[in-house]
C-alpha cells in the first residue's frame, strides 16, 4: 500500500510537469513536459558519450570517496586514540572543516587545469571531513568498563584498535560514509559543471550552452539517480555491516 | 583550564607558522608568500567591495536560507503530521533531495534570468530539503506519551503545533539547518561563478581569470572565514534554541 502510495506520488509529479507546460502554464521552453525529457534520457542511452561521461562521474565519485574514506578512519582512529594528540588538533578541525570546498575551486583551477585531479581534490576534502568527524566521535564513544577490561587483559594496540575501538567506532564511521557519499557526489558534479573536468557535469553545462533545454533535464534525472543509487546502497550496507548493532537490531535509526 | 587553551591555540599557530615561513622566500608564481595574501587581504575586501560584493552575497544567503527554513518546516509540519500525504511524497522527496543542488543553477537560470532571484532561489532549492525531510522524521518521532496528553488536555491548534511539534521536533530541525548552511554557503559561491556581475564567488573567479594570484588566494581566506564564522554563528543561535535538549541529554548520559 505505502508503495503503491508512493509510486502515486511520483507518477503525479510526472504528470504535473507533463500537463503544466501544455496547457501554457509555464513556457515549455524552459519547462519541457515530462514526455519529452524522457525521450531524450531514451536517447541518451543510446549515446557512447552518455556512457563515457557517467562512468567519469563514477570514476570520479567513487575514487575521490575511497581515498577520503581511508584518510578519514585512519587519521580519526589515530588522532582519536591518542589523548593528547586529539586534544592539540580539535580546534584546528573545528577550524578547517566549515571552509567550504568550494572555495578551493579557484586554487585547484590554477594548479591542475579542467581535469579531473582538480575535481578530485574537491571531492576528497569535502567528504573526508564528514569521515574524520564520525570517526572521532566513534572513537570518543568507547565504553569505560570496556577499555578498562581490554587494559586488565593488557591488549596490546593493535588488538585494542581491533576489538575495542574498531566495533564501537563502526556504527559511526558507517554514518560518515553515507554522509560523504552525498556530498562526494555533489562536489564531482559541482567540479564537472564548473571547472569543466569531463563527466555528467560537463555535459550539463554543455547542453546550457547550446540551449538543449531537454537535454539538461534528462541528464539532472540522471544525476538525481545517482543521488538515489548511493542513499540505498549507503544505507543497505549499513545495515549489512551493523546487523549485530543494537541501533539495527531494533530497527531505530543511528542519528546523523 | 589554561592547558587546554594552550593545547587548542598551539596547533594552528604552529600550522600558520609553518605556511609563513615555507611561503616567505616563495617565488612560486601560485605559491605567493603568506605574508603577501595578507597584505592584499584589507585592500581588496574592505574597500568598496565590501558594499559591491560581499554584503550582498551574504544578503542573497540570508534571504535564501531564511525563505528556506520557512518553507521546509512549514511543509515538513504539514507532511511529518499527516500519514498518508507522507507515503505519497516521500519517494517524490527522496529523489528531488538526492538531485545535486549545483545541477539547478543552469535551469533556475532559464527560468529567472541571473538576477538576484536565480540566486535566493538556488540557495532556496539546495537548504530546503535537509530541512524538510529533518523535520518530517523529527515530526515522526514525537513522543507518544506527550501527544497523548496534549489529546487528553485537548490541546489544539497553534498551541500544538507550537509546543507540542516544533518542540519535539526541534533537535532535527536544527540537525537538518546545520546541513542546510553548509549547502548554502556553497551554492551562494556557485551561483555567482556562473553568471553574475558581483559577489563573493564572482570576484573570486575574477581574479583567477586575471592571474591576480595573490588577491585570489585572498578570496579563498575570506570563503574560509565565511564559513567558520557562520558555523561559530551557528552553534550560539543552536545553543540557545537547543539549550534545553542538550541539557536532558547530559543528565541521560551521567545517569
Amino acid at each position: 500500500m505505502k508503495v503503491l502510495l508512493g509510486l502515486a506520488g511520483l507518477v503525479g509529479f510526472g504528470v504535473l510537469l507533463e500537463i503544466a507546460p501544455r496547457a501554457g502554464l509555464v513556457s515549455a521552453r524552459y519547462a519541457p513536459p515530462t514526455s519529452d525529457i524522457l525521450a531524450t534520457l531514451g536517447e541518451q542511452l543510446r549515446r557512447d558519450e552518455f556512457w563515457v561521461a557517467v562512468l567519469d562521474t563514477l570514476r570520479t565519485w567513487l575514487l575521490g570517496l575511497v581515498i577520503a574514506i581511508a584518510l578519514g578512519v585512519v587519521l580519526g582512529v589515530f588522532i582519536g586514540s591518542v589523548p593528547v594528540l586529539r586534544a592539540a588538533t580539535a580546534s584546528t578541525i573545528e577550524f578547517l572543516r566549515p571552509i567550504p570546498s568550494v572555495a578551493l575551486i579557484p586554487l585547484v583551477v590554477v594548479l591542475y587545469g579542467s581535469t579531473i585531479e582538480a575535481t578530485l581534490i574537491l571531492v576528497v576534502y569535502a567528504a573526508f571531513w564528514q569521515v574524520l568527524i564520525q570517526t572521532l566521535a566513534g572513537v570518543a564513544d568507547i565504553d569505560p568498563v570496556a577499555a578498562d577490561t581490554a587494559r586488565s587483559y593488557h591488549l596490546n594496540r593493535w588488538a585494542r584498535i581491533r576489538w575495542l575501538i574498531w566495533p564501537t567506532a563502526l556504527p559511526y564511521v558507517v554514518t560518515g560514509i553515507r554522509l560523504a557519499a552525498t556530498v562526494a557526489l555533489i562536489l564531482t558534479i559541482t567540479g564537472e559543471l564548473v571547472i569543466g573536468s569531463p563527466g555528467l557535469g560537463q555535459e550539463i553545462a554543455g547542453a546550457r550552452t547550446s540551449g538543449a533545454v531537454p537535454m539538461m533535464y534528462a541528464l539532472i534525472v540522471v544525476t538525481g539517480l545517482f543521488g538515489v543509487a548511493a542513499n540505498v546502497l549507503t544505507r543497505a550496507a549499513e545495515r549489512r555491516a551493523l546487523a549485530w548493532h543494537p541501533s539495527v537490531r531494533l530497527e531505530v535509526q543511528v542519528p546523523a | 583550564m589554561i592547558k587546554r587553551i594552550l593545547l587548542a591555540v598551539t596547533m594552528p599557530v604552529v600550522l600558520l607558522a609553518v605556511w609563513w615561513f615555507a611561503s616567505a622566500g616563495s617565488t612560486d608564481f601560485y605559491f605567493p608568500p603568506l605574508r603577501r595574501i595578507l597584505e592584499t587581504f584589507p585592500e581588496t575586501w574592505f574597500g568598496p567591495r565590501m558594499v559591491d560584493d560581499v554584503l550582498p552575497s551574504l544578503a542573497r544567503l540570508a534571504i535564501g536560507y531564511a525563505a528556506a527554513l520557512c518553507v521546509g518546516i512549514a511543509l515538513g509540519m504539514l507532511i511529518g503530521a499527516n500519514r498518508t500525504l507522507r507515503a505519497v511524497v516521500e519517494p517524490l522527496l527522496e529523489f528531488l533531495r538526492a538531485v545535486p543542488p549545483p545541477v539547478l543553477v543552469p535551469i533556475l537560470m532559464l527560468m529567472a534570468g541571473i538576477g538576484d532571484l536565480m540566486k535566493v532561489l538556488v540557495i532556496v532549492s539546495g537548504c530546503l530539503w535537509p530541512i524538510l525531510l529533518n523535520t518530517v522524521e523529527g515530526v515522526r518521532a514525537v513522543d507518544e506519551v506527550l501527544t497523548d496528553t496534549c489529546r487528553s488536555y485537548r490541546i489544539r491548534g497553534r498551541l500544538r503545533v507550537w509546543h507540542l511539534m516544533v518542540r519535539s521536533a526541534s533537535p532535527q530541525i536544527v540537525a537538518g539547518a546545520r546541513q542546510a548552511l553548509s549547502i548554502g554557503i556553497i551554492l551562494m559561491v556557485i551561483s555567482e561563478m556562473f553568471a553574475a556581475s558581483s559577489g563573493i564567488g564572482f570576484t573570486v573567479i575574477q581574479f583567477k581569470d586575471g592571474f591576480r594570484i595573490p588577491q585570489m588566494w585572498s578570496g579563498v581566506l575570506l570563503l574560509g572565514l565565511l564559513g567558520v564564522l557562520l558555523a561559530l554563528l551557528f552553534r550560539l543561535v543552536e545553543r540557545r534554541v537547543l539549550g534545553w535538549y542538550h541539557g536532558i541529554r547530559a543528565v541521560q548520559k551521567e545517569r
